[in-house]
């Protein structure tokens, strides 16, 4: 059988202590660090680039081609800043990464920090899972307590103090101009760009916006060189990443593998659907990429393969709805979703988001009617590229992605002067008093 | 009316430390309004008064920052605020049935809370579990695959005070105003315990491990 899960960053999850530092230190950790501080920075980001590590916080950029735009010699404080923020509907890889390995992510960030010449950093945690704030806390104060973070660390010269700041429940500080201005202190709405963080990031100062992720796979490439990450992956996505599998399945979960994985892979291993139903659509990355069908199962599961198909790869957060689930009430939801958590500053997102809802409001309820459809594409393309971050572009993705597929089950709720589907059969708890 | 002179002289140190963290002020307002809320169960305009005034910003700029964010509540929340996620996958696996459930089943509204003064109920968006849905968050501590029958005896435990621990988090619940401690940057000794990895956190590497794979092997480098 050929080897399809690569656990790394998931590997010593099942170990009770794996997220204290003499865990973390046991498995080989901070093994990379002096290895890092032994280089030049240059050769740091160097290695990155190598690499080919994509950022894994959805955008995908290349993770050392951000760090090089870092100016150097340019006399004013730089920062790092992870963004721990998660909160795409269907992302949940984050969350058990800071509450069982949150000493990968802060080793990656004192040779992410060495490299781009910050000697100081924060970590951006959502306010709402309380327990990955006291990890966090715990793990910076063990790393102090060891020499890893302070000052001159490991003799090398190189200081690093660490902020763990939690936020207070806006989805849009994931967006990393808008993350800037929450932890400066402000409403978290996102700015214009240019300027970039790398210019002009944190108190106008060059910044490096890096997901957890991203960062906790530092150390590894450190510490067994950018060609053996590189080996993973295909031609364009290297490496591998954290594939998160919900909804409807028999094994919902996280699975760590190379980029380029499918679906149906990941199903053969882990059970597929729940038992005696079949595969509708799903989430390839998150509710802001467009939805895939069960066509789209043998879809390699990388950057290019997925836009090729028409979606994106995103945070790999993969949300798998069977047939029991009917998509009008599934995308009303997500659109709602955005509607709350439009932050308000520009018109097409704020207004749009409203709109849409109120559209699909109607169309669920079994009160819209054909023409709605084509109002619902034209008004979001009128959001598409008008709005002022990806927040409103995402609007655009479930809506027209659903109506690409089914079409018909909208038409469907109007014939039927109402929703189709019957919820409670969709649920967690029908699955189980069926077994 | 202003905070009390023992609750200022008693916050002063901590306001102090969390803004000593931060290179510039203002960026302690989010972790400063935890603070005023662990100490009084919401934000209260002396709450706002007192961010202010701690970092020389105006009440209204202090306000337009509470406003914009869900987890600073304006009024008195219960001892237990339980979000039930309500986003799409959620919603479908069964959240919808549980809010409505908890509501019926405590006889309050959204953010309304029992006349105990327990528990309180809203719905919370998307909150990074989805593998464990349907989630239920108590003080923003997971309770995992919930149904309405477990979500009523959860309730049911908070409301009669029996000790009552998170699927994953910490090994037993902290009160809300505590929860608002912690997220201003004020660890409470209970990081090292709690379970926190369940089935599904540990899915892929069961499988791994059965098969005996690791990216440090060569041999794994095919694919």
């Amino acid at each position: 059988m050929t080897t399809i899960l690569t656990p790394e960053l998931s590997a010593r999850w099942d170990e009770p202590d794996s997220f204290s530092l003499a865990g973390y230190k046991r498995a080989g950790g901070y093994r990379a660090l002096p290895k890092a501080l032994a280089m030049q920075p240059d050769q740091v980001i160097q290695t990155l680039k190598d690499s080919a590590l994509r950022g894994r916080g959805g955008a995908g950029f290349p993770t050392g081609v951000k760090w090089g735009f870092i100016p150097q010699g340019d006399a004013k404080p730089h920062y790092l800043v992870v963004n721990a923020d998660e909160s795409e509907p269907g992302a949940c890889k984050d969350i058990p990464t800071l509450l069982a390995n949150p000493q990968a992510l802060i080793e990656g960030m004192v040779i992410a920090s060495y490299s781009i010449r910050a000697d100081r950093a924060f970590i951006y945690v959502r306010g709402e899972v309380l327990h990955a704030a006291r990890r966090l806390m715990n793990a910076v104060a063990e790393a102090r307590e060891a020499g890893y973070l302070g000052d001159n660390i490991l003799g090398s010269g190189f200081s690093l103090e660490i902020v763990v700041h939690s936020g207070a429940g806006a989805y849009i500080c994931g967006e990393e101009t808008a993350l800037l201005d929450s932890l400066e202190g402000f409403r978290g709405q996102p700015r214009l760009k240019p300027p970039f963080p790398a210019s002009e990031g944190l108190y106008a100062c060059p910044t490096v916006v890096n997901n957890v992720e991203s960062i906790a796979s530092v150390p590894y490439i450190l510490e067994y060189g950018a060609a053996q990450f590189a080996r993973f992956g295909t031609e364009r996505s290297k490496g591998f990443g954290l594939f998160s599998l919900s909804g409807h399945v028999t094994t919902p979960g996280q699975y760590e593998a190379p980029l380029g994985t499918t679906l149906r892979e990941l199903f053969d291993l882990s059970g597929g659907m729940r038992a005696g139903h079949r595969l509708k659509f799903w989430t390839p990355g998150g509710s802001s990429t467009p939805l895939f069908t069960d066509q789209h199962l043998d879809v390699p599961l990388d950057f290019e393969s997925v836009a090729a198909a028409g979606s994106m790869l995103g945070t790999r957060s993969l949300q798998i709805f069977d047939e029991t689930t009917c998509v009008v009430r599934v995308v009303l939801r997500w659109i709602q979703f955005y509607e709350h958590e439009s932050c308000g500053k520009c018109t097409p997102c704020r207004e749009g988001s409203y709109w849409v809802v109120q559209l699909l409001q109607q169309l669920e309820e079994g009160q819209g009617s054909e023409a709605d459809l084509d109002k619902l594409l034209d008004i979001c393309d009128n959001i598409t590229g008008r709005a002022f971050c990806a927040l409103g572009d995402s609007i655009q993705a479930p809506v027209a992605s659903s109506i690409k597929y089914f079409r018909d089950e909208y038409i469907e709720h109007q014939r039927q002067g109402g929703c189709p589907f019957d919820p409670a059969a969709s649920t967690l708890f029908a699955l189980e008093s069926a077994r | 009316m202003a905070l009390s002179e023992e609750v200022r002289a008693r916050l002063a140190p901590q306001a102090a430390e969390i803004i000593g963290r931060y290179p510039r002020t203002r960026s302690a307002l989010l972790p400063l309004l935890h603070l005023v809320q662990s100490e009084e169960g919401y934000v209260s305009q002396d709450g706002i008064a007192y961010c202010a005034e701690q970092l020389g910003l105006t009440e209204a700029d202090v306000t337009g920052v509470v406003s914009f964010y869900t987890m600073y509540k304006r009024r008195p929340v219960g001892e237990y605020h339980v979000g039930v996620c309500t986003t799409s996958l959620c919603a479908v696996m069964g959240g919808d049935a549980i809010l409505a459930d908890l509501q019926q089943h405590l006889g309050v509204g959204i953010d309304e809370v029992t006349a105990d003064g327990k528990v309180s109920v809203e719905h919370v968006e998307c909150n990074a579990a989805c593998d464990y849905a349907p989630v239920v968050m108590v003080n923003w501590e997971f309770f995992d695959n919930m149904t309405p029958q477990s979500a009523r005896d959860l309730v049911d435990g908070l409301r009669s005070g029996a000790d009552v621990a998170p699927t994953r988090g910490a090994p037993r619940l902290c009160t809300w105003k505590q929860a608002g401690k912690i997220l201003a940057g004020f660890n409470d000794g209970q990081a090292a315990g709690g379970h926190t990895a369940g089935a599904a956190t540990l899915a892929g590497l069961r499988i791994a491990k059965e098969q005996g794979w690791r990216p440090g092997e060569p041999e794994v480098a095919e694919k």
